[in-house]
């Protein structure tokens, strides 16, 4: 089984979005793997390791999105491809393009991808990528079996769970639920300096820059309102609920 | 000059705080209320390779220069202390005797499943007549044959009930005094070994202190660790050792409180407004946060010396005492600016300031350090 993960370096679900000049302000930032792509490659270290194989970990990125796949490598995976995007201002419809001329040419029965990232939320990669690659897809799994060939992938549906089978090669893309990703140990952090990292550019992929420019355009960017201040009640719980139902009374409209 | 880890130290470091942050912090309150770490945590643990922080990669383990110790100690300083104290007793002092004295045939022997957690590794120097003097041994060691034969006891042993390896201090020859004292790697299963009563603390829950008893335990000459003689030195140099990690400890701790704090403060309102914003308070969080500044300083610079072979005797005892110190002033001040809440046991402030008091007297009280910074003193100034 030879695997290949889609993969993205988002901002660490703690940090505080600011921005400046209209753009998301990144000095300082904490970075991480997004958190939906760890199911992805947990899934995919899971079946290596009960059916052998090889998996491959792709992003496209700026240079900083090498520590993401340095911990890929480091819980497991065992190559890394990082395309350079310096200078291109990609939306969804590009990055999916870079990615399947990356693939094309490379041998793979599985694809996994995150269902999301956490920071655009578009949900639109995989999906693009299996219909770039022309290859059946099944998004937001949170269950998968591999056998003969053949995949069977559960999916959560307005409280049911529907049952999917499709033929390899195959695009999953990951929901939570899914698994429970593993730390990188300590020793495989060291080790996975040691492992490939393959660095492309769009011209390594015989692309052009116009093939791959944004479709869509980002006109302005603003943070959500704030929330008013929590306040907290304090006091025995019979204080705390008068004190809550005066507060109710009394500023809370439609009372 | 440069402050700055290495990307592979920081790797390391984020990682750790990943899992201290989201799996030992989730159980931190269990630890406290069960004086237990659940097993999933030492499991975890393990697998992350925390147990091999310092013992050398030819052996199993990591490796880990002194700053990228340090910084991993710092990492975990901020949950729960007995957890910290599990791994640190074993990293430190329980296993780096071994590794720095250790013959071949010992270390490939024992440091392979110490890296990996599965043999647990315990110091055993403190008896009831020698705390502070620690050369007033009334543990016996007589050889005979290829054996010595061990009679005497010990008391305060960190990590006593989980250890499987002991570095043991024993009187070999009376008449010589501190020149007198061998040490020795005993196992636990060793005939004649038991573990006594287990301690009750007043903080560090999770980790257990136990006495240790030795009735004719018989130990192969080959587990002697160093030169026959040479055991209260060898002591000395493994204390020493773990000085600037116990401050990256003491350090993370103090860090861990002041996230408490701020976030307390900011949104803590009384007055009508936030109590961030009465300067008393402002002032308090200022000296934590100097505080703070001035350990992590001290301790990154007496491990960055560590790594240069420099020597670091008056260093390493200054961290140590000045880091034991900050993290109970900084814990004083945490439950100060806490009030009432900083005092109650669903909330870890309290935690925190009952589990500094021990870092002022274990691995050498501040007394000892003074003791050691004013002879160095001396040695400097005498020449």
């Amino acid at each position: 089984m030879n695997m290949i993960v889609l993969m993205k370096q988002t901002f660490d679900t703690e940090e505080k979005i600011a921005l400046e000049n209209n753009d998301i302000r990144e000095d300082g930032v904490e970075f991480i793997i997004n958190p939906y792509d760890e199911y992805a490659i947990e899934e995919a270290l899971k079946i290596r390791e009960e059916q052998g194989g090889e998996v491959t970990v792709i992003t496209v990125g700026p240079d900083r999105s090498e520590s993401a796949l340095r911990t890929a490598l480091a819980m497991g995976a065992d190559k890394a491809v990082l395309i350079d995007d310096e200078g291109l201002a990609g939306d969804e419809y590009g990055t999916a393009k870079i990615i399947a001329a990356a693939i094309q040419g490379r041998e793979y029965d599985l694809i996994l991808a995150g269902n999301m990232s956490i920071d655009n939320g578009s949900g639109q990669i995989g999906p693009r990528v299996a219909e770039l690659l022309q290859i059946p897809q099944i998004t937001t799994i949170t269950k998968l079996d591999i056998q003969n060939g053949k995949a069977v992938a559960e999916r959560d549906v307005e409280g049911n769970i529907e049952v999917i089978e499709a033929p390899l090669p195959l695009l999953v893309t990951a929901q939570q639920g899914l698994n429970e990703p593993r730390y990188p140990s300590l020793p495989n952090i060291m080790k996975a300096k040691k492992k490939p990292l393959e660095r492309l550019t769009i011209a390594d992929l015989s692309l052009q820059e116009d093939e791959v420019q944004s479709k869509s355009t980002v006109t302005n960017r603003y943070l959500p309102q704030k929330k008013a201040a929590c306040r907290m009640i304090e006091g025995g719980a019979a204080e705390q609920v008068k004190e809550l139902v005066n507060i109710l009374e009394s500023e809370v409209k439609g009372m | 000059m440069d402050f700055r880890f290495s990307e592979d130290i920081e790797i390391l470091r984020k990682a750790v705080r990943e899992f201290v942050q989201t799996e030992v912090e989730k159980v931190a309150m269990e630890i406290e209320e069960n004086d237990e770490i659940p097993e999933h945590i030492v499991e975890m643990s393990k697998e992350m390779g925390l147990f091999g922080l310092s013992i050398p990669e030819e052996y199993g383990g990591l490796g880990l220069d002194m700053v990228g110790k340090c910084a991993i100690y710092e990492e975990l300083g901020k949950t729960h202390n007995g957890f910290t104290t599990l791994i640190g007793a074993h990293t430190g002092i329980g296993s780096v005797g071994i590794v720095e004295l250790g013959t071949e045939e010992q270390k490939r022997k024992y440091l392979p499943k110490m890296a990996t957690g599965e043999w647990i590794g315990a110091f055993a120097l403190t008896e009831p007549s020698a705390g502070s003097n620690a050369a007033n041994l009334k543990t016996t060691a007589v050889k005979k044959g290829d054996r010595y034969i061990i009679n005497g006891s010990k008391h305060y042993i960190t990590n006593a009930v989980c250890g499987q390896i002991f570095t043991v201090m024993a009187v070999t020859d009376p008449s010589k005094g501190a020149k007198g004292i061998t040490s020795f790697i005993v196992e636990k299963d060793f005939p004649g070994f038991k573990v006594g009563a287990v301690e009750r603390k007043m903080g560090l829950r999770g980790s257990h202190s136990a006495e240790l008893f030795f009735d004719d335990m018989e130990v192969p000459v080959e587990n002697v660790l160093g030169e026959e003689g040479n055991g209260y030195v060898n002591a000395l140099k493994i204390l020493a050792n773990g000085r600037a990690g116990l401050a990256a400890r003491n350090l993370g701790s103090c860090e861990k409180l002041l996230e408490h704090c701020m976030d307390y403060a900011l949104q803590r309102v009384q007055f009508g407004k936030p109590i961030f914003e009465q300067q008393a308070v402002q002032h308090m969080l200022a000296e934590i946060s100097m505080e703070i500044e001035v350990l992590r300083a001290m301790t990154y610079r007496t491990a960055w010396m560590t790594d240069q072979g420099m020597r670091v005797v008056k260093e390493a005892a200054i961290a140590k005492l000045y880091g034991s110190e900050v993290y109970n002033r900084v814990a004083d001040l945490a439950v100060q600016i806490h009030g009432g809440i900083g005092y109650m046991r669903d909330y870890p402030i309290e935690r925190y300031y009952r589990d500094a008091r021990i870092t002022k007297i274990y691995e050498g009280t501040s007394q000892i350090q003074k003791n050691i910074i004013a002879a160095e003193l001396k040695r400097e100034f005498s020449k």
